[in-house]
């Protein structure tokens, strides 16, 4: 397989940083979705479920912000396929 | 309080409402129109299949009961398709390539197309999902007896509830054959059965909505009071459990990959990948949506209902209790529209997968004679997925009669969800991992599903039923630490986590651990390659090298899958592409592959092959396969090669150019050496020429002796001039093949004579004997006389001039070679060394000092030049004792004597 | 006046031609045709000025000059370079050498004998 190039144009570069950010948030999900496991020993309080609530709807914000840019950043469907692999960070193919 | 009837009514004229839109939607679809239709918001949508009666009414009881814990089941789909890029992204790729079905397709299609596998899939999917279609029906009696019980008491209650879910099941096998198995090809999608599930979707939404907001502002009495009223309920005192919590996230997360229903709506109906990006946000922020209002409704309930009230079911009675009979109608149809929803899709679903992977396979071991030879596979293919979809739901119906339709919605959902994620290791390790072999995937289920059961669905049905209590209390033959909820004597744990733990970890373990010991065939290796480097691969699948099989029998057979119309011009297309006319193209590896591929959609990837298998002659691995497995990277290396090929093409041409550069180069060292040595040619007898005339004109008083010396000299010298210019000449002449040839009979022994006598003797040296044959050089020759005399004349002259013997002779031989006459010159000198043979020919290559030469050095090269005119040539003949030279004479002089 | 020259040149002619230019001047003149025992001449003859062709059968002048130019006892002797090749990288090399003169052939006789003159201080 070709080596991927070493420095991308800004473009490939903002795509994979997008791609990144996507991979993160799940990550960030599941920690921010943690904290009432950790902390409501003692019952569920309305601070708790506003907590849960706006940590959900960050979350959404965040993946619609990401997903849209993504979708964007990413070629349009049949054009070239091929073009995608090369942005694919290898760790994800193995 | 609306009437019952009245009731009914609406439900049949909403059921009528979405028929309606499954069918114009359907046709729509046909002709292609109606962008909307595949937009991404009604992939969206079509995901809220996810939400069903249970999230419809089951939340908010799951949150009078305990609390927060019921928004995991939203957490855990939220982080997937937050995370869409880690894996839906790739396992949509992979359903479009691969024209996967159904998730026991792709489980089957990963490890080698083994049916095997798929038929256990379908297993753990019925056994999952028949207790979730119950789960519906028990969800849709249930609120119609809300109305019942409220409006029209009477004897018919009882009786007709189990009517009314045996109606529902009908209607919604009806539904699910009519819009579901239209179309043979599943991927050619269900547009009517998706637009009608997004609009249930956006119903159900609007219902839940409705009723939250409904009892937050109109009951509540507002936000800060709802809070209030929250904090002051039961459900603030109520503590999450850590590890409840966390298991349940993951096993919501677990189930919408695995679920089927989900498969299907994620994967199967998926028009664009893109859509993906949209659900990404979209999905979670519905069911974020449809969480809001939970915990408000459940704490109301609880404060508002009669203690004893069914929470389950608060979302309708609340209303109903308020007297808002219209809200409660739309709390109705929600909940109708979360529970139709739901079956239909699933039915879809496991029909798809049931005749894929039991009934056809079953069919064509039957009729093993092929596929070619029995009835219209077609319709059996339809028939066995109506067959399914009724069957699926009959068995949803009688679980839900023989439970008795009395657990809490919610502990039926997760042991079901518990269940199907046992598909979750085989499949995010067939997409991930490309050393998960079948033997590790067949493992790991085994192992997963048979502790599931142990641990979790069987005590399900409660001390007794399945299990007996002694069993549950103390183990199997007493053994305490097998007991099915205390496995090692882990009591601690809530059953479900414990199911979970065990289930998940042994199937985890037993998925690695075989697959890596095991040696998979070469089909799961093609296909893990494929599978799990979908974005690398080109969608190139597994080969038919070109077989036996009868394009003939293949249409047949393609004819009855996909019916005659697409089948016929399937294959007029592919003859056109082969640049044939007609319907039967050659039945190339290409062609086969696609032919699969096309069946896939219809039957499955397992079925397919196995069905042109029977006609191709085999089914197993081509040679094409397996060379292609033997090593994993085919394509790498194919593309490796491009590149290699590439690179061939430039060093080729480099090297072209290296090789014309270094012949110029040559040249103009040649042109250099040839100029430097015509200039030292010309300047050595000039330099003489102009100092002794010189010296003639400045000294008067010359001895007359010198006088005539230098004159002599000054006259050799211009001598010497001529000869060299004259030569060069007649070189340039010869070389560039301007000289006219005068061809005409002549006697070889009168151009030697003339020869001998023109190259003149040896100036102040003993004369040289030249021995001649007579007899022999009686040849008649047609030949151009001057310029072969001139070659002779030179070899005569060079032996007279080189020839260091004291006695010198010169042999003079003719002899017959080969046809030819061939004249050698050999003298009894010291001969020519052998390093210099090879340049003797080349000009100016005097090999000794200039004084003995007289010439420029050219002799040999216009001998050669000569030679070539003349149609003959002239070698060195090596090893003959002196210098000896070979002229050979063109066959045709000498016959034409 | 005793002065010596050493002619290293294998074209008969020519030598006969500078031998009779130079003598007449009233030159001591050896003559030799062999480029491989060139060197070894100009050592035992210690001349006061050489001339000496490029082009000599066995070893080139080139070579000559470099052996010369290169010995602690000869380094300073007055070398005339003369060439029938008459090509300018000739000229540079020899000029590059140490070649105290260079003379394309054919030469005339009063150049020749002017250089040598003023080679040698005469």
């Amino acid at each position: 397989m070709a080596r991927a190039p070493l420095f991308l144009a800004r473009e490939g570069y903002r795509r994979r940083r997008l791609a990144d950010m996507a991979r993160l948030l799940p990550v960030l999900g599941a920690a921010l979705f943690l904290v009432p496991a950790l902390d409501a020993r003692d019952g569920l309080g309305s601070g708790m479920l506003i907590y849960l609530f706006s940590a959900w709807f960050g979350l959404i914000l965040a993946s619609a912000f990401v997903s849209a840019r993504l979708a964007r950043a990413a070629p349009s469907e049949g054009a070239d396929p091929s073009a995608e692999p090369a942005a694919e960070p290898p760790e994800e193919a193995s | 309080m609306i009437a019952f009837d009245m009731l009914v009514a609406i439900c049949l004229f909403y059921v009528a409402i979405l028929f309606g839109v499954a069918f114009l939607a359907e046709r729509g679809g046909r002709r292609g129109s109606n962008a909307w239709l595949r937009s991404p918001l009604v992939y969206t949508l079509s995901l809220s299949v996810y939400c069903t009666a249970w999230t419809f009414y089951g939340a908010v009881g799951y949150a009078a009961r305990s609390g927060l814990e019921f928004v995991t089941i939203y957490l855990g789909p939220t982080l997937v398709l937050i995370g869409w890029w880690w894996t839906l992204r790739k396992l949509v790729r992979i359903g479009k390539t691969q024209r996967i079905t159904s998730i026991a397709d792709l489980i089957s299609s990963r490890y080698g197309k083994s049916n095997m596998l798929g038929v256990i899939v379908t297993l753990i999917a019925v056994v999952g999902t028949t207790p979730y279609i119950a789960l519906q029906l028990q969800s849709v009696t249930l609120s119609f007896a809300v109305f019942a019980a409220a409006g029209a008491p009477g004897p018919w209650q009882l009786v007709d509830l189990n009517a009314a879910a045996f109606s529902v099941a009908i209607g919604l096998a009806v539904f699910t054959v009519f819009f579901g198995t239209r179309n043979l090809d599943a991927n050619e999608r269900h547009h009517g059965v998706v637009t009608a599930i997004a609009v249930e979707a956006v119903v159900k939404l609007i219902a839940l909505l409705a009723v939250g907001i409904f009892v937050v502002w109109g009951i509540g009495g507002g936000a800060q009071a709802t809070l209030d009223r929250i904090e002051a309920s039961p459900l603030a005192g109520m503590p999450v459990a850590p590890g409840r919590w966390i298991g349940l996230t993951f096993l919501a997360g677990a189930a919408i990959l695995t679920l089927p229903r989900m498969f299907q709506v994620l994967v199967v109906e998926n028009e664009d990948e893109r859509h993906l990006a949209t659900a990404a946000w979209a999905f979670p922020g519905y069911v974020f949506l449809m969480s809001l209002f939970v915990v408000p409704i459940a704490a109301i309930g609880l404060a508002e209902m009669p203690p004893g009230a069914n929470p389950d079911l608060f979302v309708l009675t609340l209303p109903l209790a308020q007297g808002r009979d219209g809200l409660a109608t739309l709390a109705f149809l929600g909940g109708f529209s979360s529970a139709t929803s739901m079956v239909i899709v699933a039915a879809i679903a496991l029909s798809t997968m049931v005749s894929n992977h039991i009934v056809m396979p079953l069919f064509l071991h039957w009729t093993r004679s092929g596929a070619t030879m029995s009835g219209d596979v077609r319709t059996l293919v339809l028939r066995a997925r109506r067959l399914s979809i009724g069957g699926v739901l009959l068995l949803g119906y009688l679980y839900y009669r023989l439970t008795g339709g009395s657990e809490a919605l919610a502990e039926i959902g997760l042991i079901s969800f518990a269940g199907v994620a046992q598909v979750l290791p085989a499949l995010l390790g067939g997409i991930l991992w490309r050393g998960a072999t079948r033997a590790g995937a067949l493992a790991g289920l085994t192992v997963g599903f048979s502790l599931w059961a142990y641990t979790l669905f069987l005590p399900s049905f409660g001390e007794g039923a399945v299990m007996s209590a002694g069993l549950l209390a103390d183990g199997p033959w007493g053994i305490g630490w097998l007991r099915p909820q205390g496995l090692f004597g882990l009591d601690g744990l809530d059953p479900l986590v414990h199911a979970v733990v065990f289930s998940m970890g042994a199937n985890a373990l037993a998925f690695t651990l075989v697959s890596l010991f095991d040696f998979p065939g070469p089909m799961e290796r093609l296909q893990a390659a494929q599978f799990v480097n979908v974005f690398d691969h080109s969608p190139a699948g597994q080969g038919w090298s070109q077989g036996r099989a009868e394009a003939e029998d293949l249409l047949l057979m393609a004819q009855r899958i996909l019916g005659a119309d697409d089948a016929q011009r399937l294959f007029q297309r592919a003859a056109a592409d082969q640049g044939k006319q007609g319907y039967l193209p050659d039945t190339t590896p290409e062609f086969l592959r696609g032919l699969e591929r096309k069946l896939a959609g219809s039957v499955g990837a397992a079925t397919a092959h196995a069905m042109v298998g029977q006609i191709v002659g085999r089914s197993s691995v081509s040679v094409e396969d397996l060379m292609k497995v033997a090593d994993e990277t085919a394509q790498m290396m194919e593309y490796s090669s491009q590149l290699e090929a590439k690179s061939e093409e430039l060093a080729r041409t480099a090297r072209q150019l290296r090789e014309v550069n270094e012949k110029l180069t040559e040249l103009s060292v040649q042109k250099d050496a040839f100029l430097s040595q015509i200039s030292h040619e010309l300047r050595t007898p000039m330099t003489s020429i102009r100092a002794f005339s010189e010296i003639l004109m400045e000294d008067d008083a010359l001895p007359p002796e010198r006088l005539a010396d230098y004159s002599r000299i000054i006259h050799q010298e211009s001598m010497r001039l001529t000869r060299l210019l004259d030569d060069l000449l007649d070189l340039s002449v010869l070389e560039n093949g301007q000289v006219s040839l005068h061809p005409q009979p002549v006697s070889l022994s009168d151009l030697l004579d003339r020869s001998v006598a023109a190259a003149g003797g040896r100036s102040g040296r003993a004369p040289m004997a030249i021995r001649r044959d007579p007899a022999a050089e009686r040849v008649d020759l047609v030949t151009d006389g001057d310029r072969l005399s001139q070659v002779f004349i030179n070899l005569v002259s060079n032996a007279q001039k080189y020839c260091d013997a004291a006695d010198p002779v010169l042999t003079i031989s003719v002899t017959e070679v080969e046809g030819r006459v061939a004249v050698d010159f050999v003298d009894n000198g010291s001969g020519i060394p052998d390093r210099s043979q090879s340049i003797i020919f080349e000009k100016f290559s005097r090999l000794s000092d200039p004084r003995k030469a007289g010439g420029a050095g050219l002799g040999l090269a216009i001998c050669r030049e000569i030679m070539v005119r003349l149609g003959g040539s002239i070698v060195y003949l090596p090893g003959r004792g002196g210098a000896a030279f070979r002229v050979t004479l063109p066959s045709r002089c000498a016959e034409a004597a | 006046m005793d002065k010596r020259v050493l002619l290293i040149e294998d074209e008969p002619n020519i030598i006969e031609a500078i031998r009779f230019i130079l003598a007449r001047d009233g030159w001591r003149v050896d003559t030799h045709a062999d480029g491989t025992t060139a060197f070894d001449r100009v050592a035992e003859t210690r001349p006061d000025i050489v001339i000496l062709d490029v082009m000599l059968p066995g070893r080139s002048g080139f070579d000559i000059l470099r052996d010369i130019r290169a010995d602690a006892g000869l380094g300073g002797l007055p070398v005339l370079m003369l060439t029938a090749k008459g090509q300018v990288k000739d000229r540079d090399l020899a000029e590059r050498m140490g070649a105290s003169r260079f003379m394309a052939k054919p030469f005339s006789n009063t150049e020749v004998l002017a250089s040598v003159r003023e080679l040698t201080g005469a």
